[in-house]
């Protein structure tokens, strides 16, 4: 038996040792049997899901009299769901935090915006592909630090390069919008924490300036090309967003009244620790915000231990179109996406609405949804089938992954890893 | 005329000064020798006793007599001070006054420095015993003038700089006298600290336990030193011998600070008189174990500003709580007898004295300790009771002639005699004006109301409702004001008190005289604010710890029956049990259990566990790293654990019962860890795990040998290097043991003592791992010298050296998922705990982390994820093996009849994402409960409601505030330097 299990784990090994982008999809694909969750909010027991040339064509129950193609995946049991979408992350723009040689996150500069982070995502991460096999699929690739840090684009996880991987190319513009608390500087004998920042209007002035000044050269042909400026044209025309991160009641206030009034037509919030103190605005305005995951500490001692547990909930039940976000973690922790939306369950929300957290409300946030994001006919079947409840670690087990319809690689450096060790103590029996 | 005073004044210092055996140049030698008569006062003699009508009888600077019938000598200069007060000349032991201050030494570079700078003195730069603050002394007149008005005769002056500092000088404030006279005692005191030299960028120590474990070290070098074993001078430590007798003082600090002093002063049974920073009533139940003295700074803090509702967020209770009771430090102390001194150190200024000592007095602290505290504690402490801080024959003539009491606002202080010599501030004889005065004109009623102090009286009038603008002068006792109303006309007056009467001429709006007589109606009220009675009726309620989300009560232990529960005892999953609980130890478990007396919990569809063990944490500390030596052996976390961190509650919030509070990975060797039960209100001493044994954590890799930070002259530099010192401090601990068991005299060394328990297999070692290589190094290095580490935490790569870690007897606790942060967890995978299980090594999973570490259920849960662990085994890895790897697990980590009850009631499956703690009970007593915890949620935003409204009442009455800030602590993880 062990010597079986030994032949078996290095077949995979020789097959997998390299996870080599899969080709397009050849064949038409039926999953059968499995409680499809379709990210928007339905469940589909005994489903069948069928898709051809990478689009999903019949999304229904298994007992539906219709012709199924040659490959039919039998899933009873298991479950499948859109491929989850992690945004505002450099993901491949970094591969080991602390060696700076492989850190290509943030580029010097105040205001930004021709950064692209599309032309640095290195497509062979080994983070990347770490990613995958917890369902996390696709990816907005964003540039790190400084006020307008730069522009993002939108990637899906199987690729040869950044090109074939790019799903939406500079899809937004990051803005830091400043404080109006600042940091005490310890190391000159303030206290550590927070006081009131005295440049906070100085700094968002200086923001709305640049913008101002970008609007107006973008409203002509100019005759001098300015980079920066051009660079975000988007913001005026509606064709990009802008990620404004902004936590403070105060400072959503601000982000949102003074960028709207400068014409910037899509906003959406990153962040929004008190962003129950302005639902009011955020819904009349229509403002999505990109929560912070469940998994930071409160930020304030007298806040409930489980303040950050259920923010995501929270904003979500009050009315606000909600994606979480792990901006502050490092990459790798991207994989645990899943159960950052598990985590809100406990907080008063359905799981399928936690489902949406991570899938089709981030689809919609980044403006992808009308590909990616839901179990939809017509949509990309970029998907995957879990053996159970995928928000759940214990049960987020992936047998099959695509993405628009391409069946790619589970395996990873680090399944690698695990198999070669697995056979090294087989050996020892 | 520049000359003539100049002159005049030298002719007065000679006069008053000339010793018998010195010489005269400027005229005839003479020798003053005065007796002085004071009578008719009220003398406080000490704290506790006052005579009435007493008469005060000194010899030039000396006490005669004090009493009601004292004898005057007929050649007595006789004072009458009737109507006035006598009180003893306060005393300030925590002084630096005239002490010229020391340079900082500039950074010699990017490297850290780790040699001292010395030769010939201790081995550590921060250790200045050598010093004597006479060497830098000067008298300062000017500042001497500030103290002396606050009521200050003698001050205790030091060179407060470094661990050690010194000796400090005795003087007093005597503008009249010399240094010879003035210089009471030039070696008065000892005094340490923890804080290090400016002088010196020497590294060590970089923590408070660095600190601590200097301290003690320090004391053992004494010892040895004193006993003649040394055949080299140093010349910091003859110093301390010399100083052996002297009082000691400590500048301690805040956050327990002084119960950390007053523990090392304990075990070298040096008696030392600590300096807190105005927290110590947090910690008076372990301070009252100690016979010590605590000197108490007066600066508290002011109210916030918080009339910005979104700044005012920002403060945490905790602070709003601190503004609010730290003008009852004091009295608390003193409540539960504990001996204090006050000090006016942190105070912008002396003058804030009186006012701020007057505050502790409307928190309840009496007149009596208040004086004692600035008095004949402070005496008491500098051995000098006999001759300063009362009035008593034979002591010192140093005493202050006040109008009335001296903690009054109203109350002036007339004269302040020191060393028998008067320093005048009001003349006594000014009379006072105070009251209220009608003065009659054009059928109109001016009314004036003269308040402030007697030498410069505050004039306000009023004309019916009109509010008169007033300009007044007082000078020569004679009073001039002018008034002026809204249709600018203009009056004036000049005006003497003879007896109870106020007259002169009132001059009118044409110019006219009128002549003006008139009687004070009342005495101007005692000024007592509403704000303040608003202040002092206000009951704050009781927290443990005091914090925001502290207890009213310290949790006890219950008798406890979890009826029909999913219990998870470690071995099984049994559905439908009962659990119970009585006397912190769980009792039975089974099915149908009966306790009448317990309370019973309905645990129908929930989940009962252990409780959580983290093996690797770093809440709950002040410090983490003790980097100035590549071996910190010394340093202990138990020194540093700080019970306030909220962190502890959230730990709670997440089933975790108990944690490895381990020192950080900046060193191949580090420190001592603290293995805590999260006791949430309970003391740092209370939380420490009585039965587990000593631990100590060692470090390997990418930090330790500082890849990641600029520094390269730190011995190790490489995976090679790190070898060695574990091979060099492992045999140096050999011999060590060896000399000690040969019965020879031996120098005690902390560091090493410590290295000879891990050889012993006293102490274990937790070593932070990444890489097989190093991985495997230690183990062989630990194998030749007979003993096995007993826990490699994080242990990244253990996966790849499973067998040999099974076939050593090594432990591994490891990280879920982490990795890619560094080169050296590049091949980190998530199925490490699977694959080290897989070959029988006992795998915990750990935190480093304080968010992770209040949710380790799910990390555990991971395991099942990677590499296909069973439930049961998943869960022992937070739970029974961390206990067994901690050796604590004859006590917790699963739940047998027997064992302590520490459990937690989980509202589902523990290993599910969806589960939440509801109950963390640690030997039978509830630590957390999440019912409880939305009362606590509630009982924070009511608090923080009544405290801002004070802060406001505060902030409408005038007073100053300040801006809102949020105090953040810092979190730590291995890393943190």
């Amino acid at each position: 038996m062990r010597s079986i299990l030994t032949l078996c784990l290095s077949v995979a090994l020789s097959v997998n040792a390299q996870q080599t982008p899969a080709d397009i999809q050849k064949e038409a694909i039926a999953i059968e049997g499995a409680t499809i969750h379709t990210g928007t909010g339905e469940v589909i027991e005994n489903g069948l899901l069928i898709f051809e040339n990478g689009v999903i064509n019949y999304s229904g129950k298994a007992d539906a009299k219709i012709v199924r193609p040659e490959r039919v995946i039998k899933a009873n049991g298991k479950h499948i769901y859109p491929g989850f979408i992690a945004p505002t992350k450099s993901l491949g723009l970094v591969e080991i935090d602390a060696v700076r040689a492989t850190d290509d996150e943030d580029e010097i500069g105040e205001y930004i915006p021709h950064i692209r982070s599309i032309i640095a995502y290195n497509a062979e991460s080994q983070v990347v592909e770490s990613l995958r096999q917890n369902g996390i699929l696709l990816g907005q690739i964003t540039p790190q630090g400084g006020t307008i840090s730069g522009s993002s684009s939108v990637v899906q996880f199987d690729a040869w390069n950044w090109e074939d991987a790019a799903v939406k190319t500079d899809d937004g513009i990051h803005l830091r919008w400043p404080s109006t608390l600042r940091r005490g500087r310890w190391w000159v004998g303030e206290p550590r924490g927070y006081q009131p920042n005295k440049n906070y209007l100085k700094q968002w002035s200086g923001i709305i300036e640049f913008l101002e000044q970008a609007k107006a050269y973008n409203a002509t042909p100019a005759k001098t090309t300015h980079l920066p400026y051009a660079a975000t044209k988007g913001l005026f025309d509606g064709s990009q967003r802008l990620y404004v991160t902004a936590d403070g009641e105060r400072e959503i206030f601000d982000a949102v009244t003074e960028l709207e009034k400068i014409g910037v037509k899509h906003i959406v919030i990153v962040g929004g620790y008190f962003a129950e103190k302005q639902l009011d605005l955020l819904k009349s305005k229509s403002i999505p915000v990109l929560v912070h995951n469940p998994h930071e500490l409160p930020n304030l001692d007298d806040d409930a231990y489980d303040f950050v547990y259920g923010l995501a909930a929270r904003l979500h039940k009050a009315g606000l179109l909600v994606g979480i976000q792990n901006a502050s973690k490092a990459n790798f922790q991207v994989r645990n996406l899943p159960f950052y939306a598990g985590h809100s369950v406990g907080y008063g929300i359905s799981k399928e609405e936690a489902l949406a957290l991570i899938s089709s409300n981030t689809a919609k946030i980044l403006g992808i949804d009308d590909t990616y994001g839901s179990l939809e006919i017509g949509k990309s079947a970029t998907l995957f089938i879990s053996e159970g409840d995928a928000l759940d670690m214990r049960t987020n087990q992936l047998s099959h992954a695509f993405i628009d319809g391409r069946e790619i690689s589970l395996e990873t450096h680090q399944t690698e890893l695990w198999k070669r060790y697995q056979e090294k103590y087989s050996r020892q029996d | 005329m520049k000359k003539l005073l100049t002159l005049a004044l030298s002719m007065a210092f000679v006069l008053g000064y000339a010793q018998d055996y010195f010489p005269a140049h400027s005229e005839v030698k003479t020798t003053e020798q005065v007796y002085r008569a004071f009578t008719g006062a009220t003398i406080h003699v000490d704290p506790t006793t006052v005579i009435e009508n007493g008469t005060l009888l000194i010899y030039n600077d000396e006490i005669v007599s004090v009493g009601k019938r004292v004898q005057i000598p007929s050649n007595a200069v006789v004072t009458d001070l009737s109507g006035t007060h006598i009180y003893p000349s306060f005393i300030e032991v925590f002084s630096e006054l005239g002490v010229e201050k020391p340079k900082r030494q500039s950074s010699a570079g990017r490297s850290a420095q780790y040699e001292p700078t010395r030769e010939g003195f201790y081995w550590n730069d921060h250790i200045r015993s050598e010093t004597n603050a006479i060497d830098f002394f000067t008298y300062n007149s000017n500042k001497s003038d500030d103290l002396r008005k606050a009521g200050f005769g003698v001050v205790n002056t030091h060179r407060a700089d470094g661990i050690a500092r010194g000796t400090s000088l005795l003087v007093a404030l005597d503008d009249k006298g010399d240094a010879s006279s003035r210089i009471l005692d030039d070696r008065s005191g000892s005094y340490f600290s923890f804080s290090k030299s400016i002088q010196s960028t020497q590294s060590y120590p970089s923590s408070l336990m660095g600190a601590m474990a200097l301290l003690r070290q320090l004391n053992h070098d004494l010892n040895w030193y004193a006993s003649g074993n040394v055949n080299t001078k140093d010349r910091a430590l003859e110093a301390l011998i010399a100083q052996k007798n002297l009082p000691h003082f400590f500048e301690a600090g805040a956050n327990g600070n002084t119960v950390r002093a007053l523990k090392i002063g304990q075990q070298f049974g040096i008696k030392y008189h600590v300096l807190g920073s105005g927290d110590e009533y947090q910690y008076v139940r372990e301070l009252k174990n100690f016979d010590a003295t605590v000197i108490v700074p007066l600066n508290f803090p002011k109210a916030y500003d918080v009339s910005d509702p979104a700044y005012a967020d920002y403060v945490s209770l905790k602070d709003m709580r601190h503004w609010y009771q730290a003008p009852s430090n004091a009295k608390i102390l003193r409540d539960q007898d504990i001996r204090i001194a006050f000090t006016t150190k942190g105070l912008k200024s002396a003058n804030q004295l009186k006012t701020q000592v007057a505050l502790a007095m409307e928190r309840g602290l009496s007149e009596a300790d208040a004086l004692a505290a600035l008095t004949t504690i402070p005496a008491e402490i500098l051995g000098k009771q006999s001759e300063i801080g009362a009035l008593k024959q034979g002591m010192k003539a140093n005493f202050t002639v006040t109008s009335g009491p001296i903690f009054e606002n109203e109350t002036t202080l007339f004269e302040h005699w020191v060393n028998g010599h008067k320093h005048l501030y009001e003349d006594r004889n000014t009379p006072d004006l105070r009251g209220e005065y009608t003065l009659n004109h054009n059928g109109q009623e001016i009314n004036l109301n003269i308040s402030g102090s007697i030498g410069k009286p505050k004039v306000a009038a009023t004309r019916a409702d009109e509010k008169l603008k007033v300009k007044s002068n007082y000078a020569n006792y004679w009073l001039s004001v002018s008034l002026s109303d809204s249709l600018g006309q203009l009056y004036r007056a000049t005006l003497k008190k003879e007896g109870d009467v106020l007259s002169g001429r009132f001059v009118d709006e044409n110019g006219d005289s009128h002549p003006v007589s008139m009687v004070a109606s009342a005495t101007a009220s005692k000024s007592r604010s509403k704000d303040t009675e608003t202040l002092t009726s206000y009951a704050l309620q009781e927290r443990y710890p005091n914090v925001g989300h502290g207890y009213n009560e310290q949790p006890k232990a219950e008798e406890l029956l979890f009826k029909n529960a999913t219990v998870w005892t470690g071995t099984e999953i049994l559905e439908n049990t009962d659990v119970h609980i009585k006397s912190g130890k769980i009792q039975k478990v089974g099915k149908d259990l009966k306790a009448k007396s317990a309370r019973v919990i309905d645990a129908t569809g929930k989940h009962l566990t252990a409780g959580i063990i983290d093996e690797h944490t770093h809440i709950a500390a002040l410090a983490i790293n003790e980097g100035g030596h590549n071996s910190s052996a010394e340093v202990r976390m138990s020194d540093v654990v700080d019970p306030t961190d909220l962190d502890i509650y959230r730990n709670l919030a997440g089933g975790v019962t108990s944690a490895q509070l381990l020192h950080g990975s900046a060193n191949p060797i580090g420190g001592q860890s603290a293995i805590l039960r999260l006791k949430w209100g309970a003391t740092a001493d209370e939380m420490l795990f009585k039965e587990a044994p000593g631990f100590i954590k060692f470090a390997l890799g990418e930090n330790v040998k500082q890849s990641n930070w600029g520094s390269n002259s730190r011995f190790p530099q490489t995976r090679m290097g790190v070898e060695q010192v574990f091979t060099d401090y492992f045999t140096r601990g050999r011999e060590y043991l060896a000399k000690k068991k040969s019965k020879q005299p031996y120098r005690i060394d902390e560091e090493l003592e410590t290295i000879g328990e891990i050889l012993e297999s006293k102490r274990f070692i937790s070593s932070h791992s990444y890489v097989q290589s190093e991985i495997n190094m230690l183990m062989k290095v630990a194998e030749k010298f007979d003993f096995r580490v007993n826990t490699f935490t994080h242990i990244l790569e253990g996966y790849k050296v499973a067998d040999k870690m099974a076939e050593h007897g090594v432990g591994g606790s490891t990280f879920s998922d982490w990795w890619a942060y560094k080169y050296e967890v590049k091949d980190a995978i998530p199925y490490n705990a699977a694959i080290m299980a897989s070959q029988g090594v006992t795998v915990a999973i750990n935190s480093d982390d304080a968010e992770m570490s209040r949710r380790l259920n799910q990390e555990a849960a991971k395991t099942v994820k990677y590499g296909g662990v069973s439930e049961l085994e998943a869960w022992k890895m937070v739970t029974l093996n961390p206990a067994k790897l901690l050796h604590i697990d004859h006590k917790v980590g699963s739940i047998e009849a027997g064992k302590d009850a520490d459990v937690v009631l989980w509202s589902g499956h523990p290993l599910s994402v969806y589960s939440k703690a509801e109950k963390t009970i640690i030997e039978g007593a509830t630590y957390f409960d999440i019912e409880k915890d939305k009362e606590i949620q509630a009982s924070i935003q009511q608090e923080r409601l009544e405290l801002t409204k004070l802060m406001l009442k505060v902030k409408a009455s005038g007073a100053e505030v300040v801006t809102p800030i949020q105090n953040k602590k810092e979190r730590f993880t291995c890393d943190t330097l």
